[in-house]
């Protein structure tokens, strides 16, 4: 056994003035050694399995290193063997905070690569449910970033709301979370007249209600202490690290997909891109709280000018037959047999299409050899590439503000990892 | 915007293989250059490509040029997106890395590498993204089965 001849040094030290009172030892940091600290990937503050090694220096972060994959279920190679209507249920679990959003996207970018359009109808009921999907999205963001950092009230009446959202969805498509709501050229079903009173019902109290979670924290001296100033980040850096959605326009960049790539009917409506200066914390929470009110008036105007008419694409090669017809005529019945057995078959040639989601720019990539199933499909998910800025958010923080800038990000793991 | 992109790259690396799909323009560049185009297409006050919006690869299952890296880029500024694509063999699947050029392409390209296997010579970090390091396949190649490899994934010890 080796035997300690010499004192630490520090210990020493110590010990020496504790003897001598009339001497003053100062320790500019009570531990003097680096830590690695191991979050997740079953922590409660990282919103799923996100996994970060942190290297502290006492409480101050001096370095992170995000680790990936804990869900990764391999979408993308499902994807190469299955037709482009077998994907759309799996593009429920991408982002399952919002998945009418993701189901809207990816039929989307297989439309493009059709080359055919989805009628009026069926546009405005897609921009409806991708609004809703956005505000269910951003709710459940307040939620949990208030919990985050210590306002719990909040999480319970932002659920309240969500709750209220999610019996709106039953109501629309059947199911409240796993929606599979959209089809290549249309629709599952078509927006009945009592989800659509039960739309306008919700959007009535929505505005006060998000109010008064707003007033229990705009002014809150906890909240904004801990977020002001948090997790700062430039410009130059967010546009390099390819930040999209809030957490760029967080950085005032005005930059929204559904205003300089317009989709759906977003052209014609009248709607803000909130943006604000900073980059920080509180920077990001305005810009989400701006973007609800938006996606309000959003819903508001396309629920309006909701036109009446079919919700498919009438390309009866590209698009499935109502079922009625199926079981009627000949005609449909064939077309149905050739879609679900052998998809789709969509030109030789590569698109790529990206749609303004809650979290940031969500694409996807199609390399088609003319076969019934992609050659290839990506997922470009915002989640991935927003988390890969978490190492520059965070340098120099203290271990705290960690759980609020992981909030304030709003990654989802169902996303990141594919 | 497409045929002014196509002709100030063509202007500056000579004729490019080019071809255009539903107003999207996919440019082949040789993967010696692809930096420098990227670098080009960046700094350009014509392009202003500062947004890297996607990286990922793909395996063509062919002879030649086997796997390919598909950069699809987007100018905030000129409001545009075009699409940059390179070849590399089967035998050398090695392509440089864009990570100087974009910072964001540092986990797409870390992504690339774990599910085909392409390396991206001189990137900082070229660590699987996803898949667990010991694992010895690369799962989105064409030879992989769907149903994956039995055994490939070691259960914890009991």
């Amino acid at each position: 056994m080796a035997v300690h001849t010499e004192e630490p040094p520090r210990r020493s030290r110590i010990l020496q003035a504790l003897e001598d009172q009339n001497t003053n030892v100062q320790f500019d940091d009570a531990l003097e050694s680096e830590m690695i600290l191991n979050m997740g990937p079953q922590h409660p503050a990282t919103h799923g399995v996100l996994r970060l090694l942190v290297k502290l220096d006492g409480e101050r972060v001096i370095g992170c290193v995000p680790e990936l994959g804990y869900l990764h279920r391999g979408y993308e190679k499902l994807a190469e063997n299955c037709s482009y209507h077998e994907f759309i249920p799996h593009t429920d679990r991408l982002d399952y905070l919002s998945p009418l959003s993701n189901n809207t996207a990816y039929v989307l970018a297989v439309e493009k690569l059709l080359g055919i359009e989805a009628p009026p109808r069926a546009q405005h009921i897609r921009t409806i449910i991708t609004e809703l999907a956005r505000i269910s999205s951003h709710l459940l963001w307040l939620g949990s970033m208030g919990m985050d950092v210590g306002a719990l009230t909040v999480f319970m009446w932002t659920f309240r709301e969500r709750e209220k959202l999610y019996d709106v969805f039953e109501h629309i498509v059947g199911a409240r979370f796993t929606t599979s709501y959209t089809r290549i050229g249309g629709l599952a079903h078509d927006l009945l007249p009592e989800p659509e009173r039960m739309i306008r019902d919700y959007l009535a109290d929505f505005l006060s209600n998000l109010d008064e979670c707003e007033r229990l924290l705009n002014r809150n001296r906890i909240f904004v202490e801990r977020t002001d100033g948090i997790g700062p980040i430039s410009t130059e850096r967010a546009i390099d690290l390819g930040l999209t959605g809030p957490n760029l326009r967080a950085c005032g960049v005005q930059h929204d997909l559904r205003r300089a790539q317009p989709y759906l009917i977003y052209k014609d409506l009248d709607f803000e891109v909130p943006t604000q200066e900073g980059g920080d914390t509180l920077a990001r929470y305005y810009v989400r709280m701006a973007e609800m009110k938006e996606s309000y008036k959003i819903i508001c105007q396309a629920l309006d000018r909701l036109p009446m008419g079919d919700i498919h694409a009438f390309k009866p090669k590209k698009v499935l037959p109502r079922k009625d017809r199926v079981y009627t005529r000949m005609e449909e019945l064939i077309h149905d047999f050739m879609i679900v057995n052998f998809g789709v078959e969509p030109p030789v040639g590569e698109v790529y299409h990206a749609v303004e989601a809650p979290k940031g720019e969500l694409g996807f990539y199609f390399y088609s050899h003319g076969e019934g199933q992609p050659w290839r499909m990506k997922i470009r998910s915002p989640s991935f590439v927003n988390l890969q800025s978490l190492p520059t958010l965070v340098q120099g923080a203290m271990i705290s503000d960690v759980v609020a800038i992981i909030g304030s990000l709003d990654p989802v793991m169902g996303e990141a990892d594919k | 915007m497409n045929e002014q992109v196509l002709q100030l790259l063509q202007g500056r690396f000579g004729p490019l293989e080019s071809s255009e799909f539903r107003d999207e323009l996919t440019v082949v560049v040789p993967k010696e250059k692809i930096v420098e185009v990227c670098l080009f297409l960046k700094e350009h006050p014509d392009c202003r490509f500062n947004l890297l919006s996607d990286l990922c690869g793909i395996d063509m299952y062919t002879p030649v040029a086997r796997f390919g890296v598909i950069y699809n880029l987007f100018s905030i500024p000129r409001n545009h997106r075009i699409r940059l694509k390179t070849f590399a063999e089967e035998s050398d699947p090695v392509v440089p890395t864009v990570s100087g050029v974009w910072a964001t392409a540092n986990w797409h390209e870390r992504e690339t590498f774990d599910m085909f296997g392409i390396r991206f010579a001189g990137h900082p970090d070229l660590r699987r993204m996803y898949l667990p390091d010991e694992f010895e396949y690369y799962p989105l190649r064409k030879d992989f089965p769907l149903m994956g490899i039995p055994g490939s994934l070691p259960l914890p010890k009991k």
